[in-house]
């Protein structure tokens, strides 16, 4: 990079400063550390769960420092902007320099570099140089895709070369970088993201935003058919699984079941796979019976929820008022639960809770009659994420070059190598050096391997010529 | 025996060469080292059969799926990576002293990941989120990365304690010549560099399959975005400013500390990532 600090022209002055590793240096390290603000400070709470964590005084200075949705802020986005500014603008200072020396159609060679090289390997041979040639030249250009033979008037030079494209490799992967940001822009300006949760059965055609809480209209219909779980022996979570229809004009196009980790496709619009829950149960089946046999009864009804039942003899009435997925007794959860209010004809009013998971819960309470859910209707929604994002393609093409570009640029090098044979009476001399623009010490070792070969190649035949 | 069983076992085996690597460095004696060499063999053979035979014991359990989905099995496939990386290392460049730095990273994995009473061994069905093809490739390229990062370490830590050799006859003069030191490192660091982006990419590519999106800047994403920074910092300062030595051997040690703090540190910070605490 020329160094032009002196310049008064203040537009070289800008272009300069984006050309400078230094500030890709200072940037990158600055992204490292100003990331770990939004790990540290859950991002996007409410205001409410904020000042209790910090405090009024430090609320309002995070706040005003955007660091509770950090990642969207101004000053995180323009760090990000000067970080593609300066990709952009040094490899534009550069490329034209790499591409001269990456385009040439006859590689350039000054032999004495080779020969001043202090890694270089000598060799004595008793063939002749011309016969020597013959045996280097195939060998030398099968290993390198560019292979030349210079005479000289003391001998012959070979040299060889590969991978000079491989100095682009840099500019591939600031290229993939472009390519992610420019696909991230395309995403957050054409893009959405929203969720939707769909009671078995029905059908929607808007979901909710995730950013802005905006209702947001699909013109098309999600239907919900089915929605089921399944669990593994240990309780955990096996499947989730939504019965999905999509609907145009109410007339069914395209049905799929999804799962976590295959959604739906359509028109672009992906639909996954995201939460669920139960709904209130409609209708239930309550068992009702008195504590002490002999006086007894034992009788099943039919109900729903605000619908009450008369005991028999007129003993009282049971109400279930309520359905909730949560139900709280002695400060523990257990679970799902209908809740209800038993007014026997004598004395208080009592709620009972009814929780799925204990059918005999009840039996607890020691009052004169048990009540149980024998049956009820269960229904489920689905939570599904709908999301656009005309963007991926272009990032998934910048996750490709990316990859390759690393490779090319960590792993493939620009190697070189100059053989000289010059005639010494009757045999030869033969020098073998070579350099590459990485991976110095891998290089040094191959020359040594490659001049072993051709030490054997320049004796095995005739050794007596 | 189960997997278990023999995963323990390979703990003590790598104890083991851990501990005659250091002897055989420290005491300058060579026979200790070549046998630290075979117990680190027969250790990482261990390792690899623990591996397989606990895929194997999956499908006997009728649950079938690759080892790579929880603490316990990532830190498992930690220690083998760093067993074979490091392996490989000392037969192309012939120096068992590197062994005291990097093997007791291997043997420190497998340990934790053997006696933390935190971490369960049991083979555990897959919740929905981790049932992907892309879990596997993406614990893979993260944990070769990760390896190749660690020895990386260990390689720095070398280098800085040789700088300060000052006589001839100190035990770290036994080590290989700075210039070797440096140039190992910086050849760890991109081989880690590659695997760690293709790890981010490829962990990009399952969450926009299972949800929409490829990144959410959820905690672990993120400090994995901060290693990534970090050794994108050292790449180009050694590079383009031509940093060399001691300052690219600080800043490995920094990028390790990244490493593990996205490996570690992210499960005591708020956050939904599917490796939670108690493995
Ligand atoms: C994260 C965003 C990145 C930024 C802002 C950035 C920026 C820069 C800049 C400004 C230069 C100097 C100018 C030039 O030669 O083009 C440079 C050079 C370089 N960068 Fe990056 N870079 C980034 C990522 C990467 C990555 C991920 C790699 C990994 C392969 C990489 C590899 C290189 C190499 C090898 C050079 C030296 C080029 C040469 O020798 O000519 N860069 N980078």
């Amino acid at each position: 990079m020329v160094k032009n600090e002196t310049s008064p022209d203040p537009k070289n002055r800008i272009w300069m400063f984006f050309a400078s590793v230094k500030l890709t240096v200072a940037l990158l390290l600055t992204l490292a550390v100003t990331s770990i603000i939004g790990t540290v400070i859950p991002q996007n709470e409410s205001p409410a769960a904020y000042v209790n964590a910090y405090g009024e005084n430090l609320y309002r200075i995070f706040s005003v420092l955007n660091f509770f949705d950090m990642y969207r802020s101004w000053w995180f986005q323009l760090l990000i902007i000067f970080l593609t500014i300066n990709v952009v603008v040094c490899s534009l200072e550069r490329l034209p320099k790499t591409w001269k020396i990456v385009s040439v159609k006859v590689p350039p060679f000054n032999a004495d570099r080779f020969r001043d090289d202090n890694s270089k390997v000598d060799f004595q041979s008793q063939r002749s140089v011309q016969t020597l040639r013959q045996a280097f030249e195939p060998f030398i250009c099968k290993k390198f895709n560019y292979c030349r033979v210079e005479e000289t008037d003391k001998g012959v030079l070979l040299f060889g070369e590969k991978g000079r494209w491989t100095r682009l490799g840099a500019y591939i992967v600031h290229m993939s970088i472009i390519f992610l940001l420019v696909g991230a822009l395309i995403g957050s300006i054409y893009g959405f993201e929203g969720f939707v949760n769909i009671p078995e059965g029905q059908t929607v055609n808007q979901i909710r935003l995730r950013n802005s809480n905006e209702i947001y209209p699909l013109d098309f219909d999600i239907r919900c058919d089915r929605f089921s779980v399944s669990f593994y022996e240990t309780g955990t979570p096996k499947e989730y699984r939504s019965a999905l229809t999509i609907l145009e004009e109410e007339k069914p196009v395209l049905q799929k079941d999804i799962i976590v980790n295959d959604p739906l496709s359509y028109k672009g619009i992906n639909i996954f796979q995201s939460s669920y829950g139960s709904l209130p149960s409609e209708s239930l089946t309550l068992s009702i019976s008195s504590r002490e046999p002999q006086l007894g009864f034992n009788f099943v009804k039919e109900t729903k929820i605000g619908e009450p039942v008369e005991l028999p003899d007129g003993k009282g009435s049971v109400v279930i008022q309520d359905y909730t997925n949560s139900a709280q007794f002695g400060g523990r959860s257990i679970g799902e639960a209908f809740i209800g209010v038993l007014t026997p004809k004598e004395g208080e009013p009592v709620q009972v809770i009814l929780p799925l998971r204990f059918p005999n819960f009840d039996r607890m309470r020691q009052g004169d009659f048990i009540i149980a859910v024998q049956d009820y209707e269960k229904k489920f929604y689905t939570g599904l994420q709908v999301a656009y994002d005309p963007g991926v393609p272009v990032v998934y093409l910048g996750f490709i070059v990316m990859i390759l570009g690393c490779f090319i640029t960590f792993f493939i090098s620009h190697q070189r190598i100059c053989i000289e044979v010059i005639r010494a009476g009757n045999s030869s001399r033969v020098m073998v050096a070579g350099t590459s623009n990485k991976n110095k010490l891998g290089m040094q070792q191959k020359i040594k391997r490659i001049s072993e070969k051709l030490q054997g190649m320049s004796q095995v035949n005739s050794p007596t010529t | 025996m189960n997997s278990s069983g023999i995963l323990s076992i390979t703990t003590f085996v790598y104890a083991t060469a851990a501990f005659l690597y250091i002897f055989a460095w420290v005491f300058k004696k060579d026979f200790p080292g070549k046998v630290a060499t075979w117990v680190a063999s027969v250790g990482l053979a261990g390792n690899i059969s623990g591996f397989i035979l606990r895929w194997i014991e999956s499908y006997q359990m009728g649950i079938g799926r690759a080892p790579l989905s929880n603490l316990y099995e990532s830190l498992v496939f930690f220690a083998l990576t760093i067993a074979l990386i490091y392996l490989v290392i000392e037969q192309k460049y012939r120096n068992r002293t590197m062994g005291a730095f990097a093997f007791p990273l291997a043997f420190l994995a497998l340990a934790y990941a053997s006696l933390s009473p935190n971490i369960s061994d049991r083979i555990q069905p897959l919740v929905p989120a981790l049932k992907s093809n892309w879990l596997i490739a993406h614990v893979v390229t993260c944990f070769i990365g990760y390896a190749a990062f660690a020895i990386a370490f260990g390689l720095s830590i070398m280098f800085i304690l040789r700088q300060r050799a000052k006589t001839e006859g100190s035990i770290l003069k036994r080590f290989p010549e700075p210039r070797v030191l440096d140039e190992l490192t910086y050849q760890l660091i991109m081989l880690g560099f590659l695997f760690l982006s293709i790890g981010i990419i490829t962990g990009a590519v399952w969450a926009n399959s299972a949800w929409g999106r490829y990144w959410g800047w959820d905690p672990k994403e993120t400090w994995s975005l901060i290693t990534w920074f970090v050794y994108s910092t050292l790449i180009h300062a050694r590079m383009m400013r031509g940093w060399h030595g001691k300052r690219i051997a600080w800043l490995s040690i920094v990028g390790f500390m990244a490493v593990m703090f996205t490996y570690f540190g992210v499960n005591l910070l708020p956050g939904l990532h599917s490796y939670g605490a108690s493995g």
